[in-house]
């Protein structure tokens, strides 16, 4: 009988939380920024077929920075959970907190229990039914769950986009406004050029649905 | 907004594709249809008369509000045709509340679908999957608790109308003008094969369809005809390159009001 060798706990989680942090870092990032209307997502994304921003239920989006496979991963099965709540239940009984306590939950579950962690944070984000009421959540790699207010960043560079979201954030700021704001959150953190984007919102007024992705030429900033 | 915490997501369901029903069946979440030996057919409420009808640009989808529970009236506003999502739409006819479950959950599958996917079904794929659902409630039909739908639907790719209709093991056909199903349905065929042309407008399109179903209101007792004075007024939708749109009461309104008075 082999003896395996002894690893204290605290440097077990140590090292998986520097491994996803590092895989984290590699991946570019993404910003949900409060504004008059709604919630808007935007991502650095230099593919337009892979997409990082998604529709998860009525009035809620997610989304995921860090190794593919596994965000995707667990963007279906939030979507699988959000639709079979809603079917068993009724379409109100499906929220962002819920569901983010869901990923909270297995993301915790899978830092501990599996030898590698996931590489990746996500990010939910919710409006009420009148547009009125706005939700920002943020899940980490361990399952850490984060309750965020006006904006919200997540990967490499969210240290530093919340710090550039700081300065650029007002109130009940337009969509160009907000738009406008992103990219300068961007400029700043990462410091070069953008390599493409990913815009989506989520706004009331539209139907049952709040979710539209955007095409950022369309959205015109002075 | 209310809080309901959840369990940890479904990583592991067994669920191959992007199927909701299939995910519902691997969560163990669909209902049991094993049936008592010896058991009878039970009285339920059974919904009557649809149609859908193609028009120049697309389609148009109508259903009286009258369901049925033997010789009685067991509900007259009872809503018949659904949209399944943005650019087609759903009328049952049968036993009401395996109809009601079923559209509910082609609902569902259909978004559940373009959120796992990011695309939506072809017209096709939506037509044939409802067949797959139709079919699975072959063991109740032999219970005598059928429920047979029509789909209607504009087809994004070869940018027209289409009409499908059932039967009750879940085949599927295409309609090159229009289809029905329920009690009422021979009857409003008949109509429709009367005035029926494949280039008419929207409007004229709306126009027989609620004609059709006073036609087939006048022969057959389950189905209702309009309520003027109480406004009840028949369920249309209309699916054009624009998507689904549910006709208003305003807009039936008048339309009703004529089919009385012009239908003999």
């Amino acid at each position: 009988m082999t003896i395996p060798f002894y690893v204290a706990p605290e440097q077990l989680v140590r090292d998986k939380a520097e491994f996803a942090r590092k895989g984290i870092a590699r991946g570019r990032s993404i910003v949900a920024v409060d504004y008059a209307d709604g919630v808007l997502i935007l991502a650095e994304n230099p593919s337009t077929a892979l997409h990082k921003i998604s529709e998860v239920y009525d009035r809620i989006a997610f989304a995921g920075v860090g190794r593919y496979n596994e965000f995707e991963t667990l963007r279906k099965a939030g979507i699988r959970q959000a639709d079979l709540m809603g079917y068993l239940y009724s379409r109100e009984d499906v929220t962002a907190m819920g569901l983010a306590t869901a990923f909270s939950q297995t993301l915790g579950v899978i830092f501990i229990r599996d030898p590698k962690p996931y590489e990746v944070e996500i990010l939910l984000a919710e409006i009420s039914e009148d547009g009125t009421e706005h939700r920002l959540f943020r899940v980490t790699y361990d399952g850490t769950l984060y309750d965020e207010r006006r904006y919200v960043a997540i990967g490499g560079k969210a240290e530093q986009l919340v710090e550039a979201l700081e300065e650029l954030w007002a109130e009940d700021m337009t969509l160009e406004q907000a738009f406008a704001a992103g990219m300068e959150a961007f400029n700043r953190a990462e410091g070069r050029e953008p390599e493409g984007w990913e815009v989506a919102v989520l706004a009331g007024g539209d139907g049952r649905r709040a979710f539209r992705r955007l095409d950022p030429s369309e959205i015109a900033t002075e | 907004m209310r809080e309901k915490p959840l369990g940890p997501l479904p990583l592991d369901a067994p669920v191959p594709g992007s199927s909701f029903s299939d995910l519902l069946q691997a969560m163990g979440a669909t209902p049991a249809m094993a049936f008592p030996p010896g058991s009878s057919p039970v009285s339920v409420p059974e919904g009557t008369t649809v149609l859908a009808l193609r028009y120049s640009e697309g389609v148009v989808m109508a259903g009286d509000r009258r369901a049925t529970e033997g010789h009685l009236v067991a509900y007259r506003r009872i809503r018949k045709v659904f949209p399944a999502d943005g650019y087609s739409a759903i009328a049952i006819a049968g036993t009401a509340g395996l109809a009601m479950d079923m559209v509910k959950l082609f609902q569902v599958e259909l978004e559940h679908y373009e959120k796992i996917e990011g695309i939506r079904l072809s017209l096709e794929g939506k037509a044939s999957f409802l067949g797959r659902l139709v079919r699975g409630q072959l063991p109740m039909a032999f219970q005598g608790l059928p429920v047979v739908p029509i789909f209607a639907g504009y087809d994004e790719k070869e940018l027209r109308g289409r009409v499908y209709t059932y039967d009750v093991v879940g085949g599927h056909y295409e309609e090159a003008d229009f289809g029905s199903t329920g009690s009422g349905s021979r009857l409003a065929k008949s109509y429709l094969r009367t005035v029926y042309k494949p280039d008419i407008l929207g409007d004229d399109a709306m126009k027989i369809a609620v004609n059709a179903l006073v036609a087939a209101s006048t022969e057959d007792t389950a189905t209702g005809a309009p309520d003027l004075k109480r406004g009840i007024l028949p369920n249309v939708v209309r699916i054009d390159s624009d998507g689904l749109v549910e006709v208003s009461d305003e807009t039936i309104y008048p339309l009703a009001e004529d089919a009385l008075e012009n239908i003999l």
